[in-house]
């Protein structure tokens, strides 16, 4: 046994089996990447049609997206833009790159994204005749125990809000997590975004009454989750604002974008 | 094979590593607030512990003592990679929910447990049974925190809907607490307290007895 603790043999049982295992570790990131890649890229879109409230469950994701435009926003001009290609756009990456991207000062960031990038890509599903039918934006904010990124949806009109999902968020499960419950977010659907020109929608706590005047931009809050109530409340009012895609909404319905 | 079976079949109640030796407690609390999580969990770990038994048990004889947890530990973490990797392939969306948990199981005491307690002197045969048995053990206990969690906590199995929960215009009101982590503890210790009931020898000794109450005069 004491040949098995010379130093040489110490070192050498060390090297073969770290060359061995990166082999074989290596070998199984490089193969599966490609599936990876297909299932994350799947998994978005399939997100961005449940936002929307496009997804037919049963029928191929693909199939359904392909009804599906994606384009590019200068979120600066709030105008469609061809100077970047969506496909090999990273948005998140942009927003990390201070050539890509502006800082935000705390008091103008509400969502806590630090940076929001100067592009974004939208998805914009058409009717038959062409006009816009629904239109999908990426969002993030804070919650509690970290960053949601989801999807809002808005009616042709570009105020009427039509769905809102979250595809990675860390929220409590039960609690906060229940962002991801079919029921909470069916109550987005049919909410105004604006009302004037300003944006209305406002996530309270409790539950809405329905009678009350301002009803239609008011979403119930979840129960027991007070701080992501509040974090999807910022991160969908300032997407919806000024900072976020506003311009570019007012754009498109007034035919300029 | 009577002894392979025995090593198979030891770990699941006699020897269950949850249960008796209060081990790999951090995963079962995290990944058992829904079923079908639980049972990709219970696949992963029991692969990872029978082929790193299987690995550390072939190359037993030539690891240096000096060095012999690193070496496990580079054998569990390869492993536990192409595990992660994997599920990221073909299971994408249960991959999202471990999300951490499945590289924790690097960090899960049965793994290393059983890779130096028995694959490091035993054959690879007997080794990787024995790593199957542990992870039969460690799923017979996290399947059966994960029914009654997800059951009573969110009215569902598989995700479909036992229970009609108020929320969804039913009958039951969920038990908010089953799906936070802590919940687990009280199951795994109501599991403890009847695998011990049938298996009395599992009973541990007191470590101390409580003193009789002394007399005031002795301060005196």
């Amino acid at each position: 046994m004491s040949s098995n603790d010379s130093t040489s043999k110490t070192l050498i049982v060390a090297l073969a089996l770290c060359i061995v295992c990166s082999v074989i570790v290596s070998t199984a990131a490089v193969v599966l990447k490609p599936v990876q890649e297909q299932n994350k890229a799947l998994d978005r879109k399939r997100n961005i049609l449940a936002a929307a409230g496009l997804l037919v469950p049963g029928q191929s994701v693909e199939e359904q997206f392909s009804h599906i435009q994606t384009r590019m926003v200068d979120l600066r001009t709030g105008k469609f833009t061809d100077e970047l290609d969506p496909s090999s756009y990273d948005q998140l990456k942009a927003a990390k790159n201070p050539e890509r991207s502006e800082a935000l000062a705390p008091e103008n960031d509400p969502a806590k994204i630090f940076r929001r990038e100067d592009y974004s890509i939208v998805y914009v599903a058409r009717d038959e005749s062409g006009g816009v039918d629904k239109i999908i934006l990426p969002i993030r904010g804070y919650g509690l125990w970290g960053t949601l990124y989801g999807f809002i949806a808005l009616q042709g009109d570009a105020k009427t809000i039509a769905g809102i999902g979250f595809y990675e968020h860390k929220e409590t499960p039960g609690l906060g997590g229940e962002v991801d419950n079919p029921r909470w977010k069916s109550l987005w659907s049919g909410k105004q975004a604006y009302d004037d020109g300003e944006v209305a929608i406002q996530v309270i706590k409790g539950s809405v009454d329905p009678s009350a005047p301002n009803a239609e931009y008011r979403v119930d809050g979840l129960a027991g989750a007070t701080l992501t109530t509040r974090g999807v409340d910022n991160l969908v009012r300032f997407w919806l604002g000024e900072a976020g895609f506003e311009p570019f909404l007012n754009n498109l319905k007034s035919g300029e974008a | 094979m009577d002894s392979a079976k025995q090593t198979l079949t030891t770990p699941i109640f006699k020897n269950n590593p949850i249960a008796l030796q209060i081990l790999g407690i951090c995963s079962a609390l995290a990944v058992t607030s829904s079923l079908q999580v639980t049972l990709v969990m219970c696949v992963a770990l029991t692969s990872v512990t029978a082929f790193s038994n299987l690995g550390v048990s072939l190359i037993r004889k030539h690891i240096p003592g000096s060095i012999r947890i690193i070496v496990q530990m580079i054998i569990i973490a390869s492993l536990v990679i192409v595990v992660d990797q994997i599920l990221k392939a073909y299971a994408f969306a249960i991959s999202k929910q471990l999300s951490v948990f499945v590289g924790l199981i690097i960090t899960n005491c049965i793994v290393m447990g059983r890779a130096e307690a028995f694959a490091m002197k035993n054959p690879p045969l007997p080794s990787f049974i024995d790593g199957i048995g542990n992870g039969l053990g460690y799923s017979v206990v996290l399947i059966a925190v994960a029914i009654v969690r997800e059951l009573f906590g969110a009215g569902k199995l598989f995700g479909f809907e036992i229970l009609p929960l108020v929320t969804d215009g039913g009958w039951y009101v969920p038990n908010g607490l089953l799906l936070l982590p802590p919940s687990a503890f009280f199951l795994i210790g109501g599991f403890i307290w009847v695998l011990r009931t049938f298996h009395k020898e599992q009973v541990e000794k007191p470590d101390f007895t409580i003193a009789k109450h002394t007399v005031l005069k002795e301060g005196v």
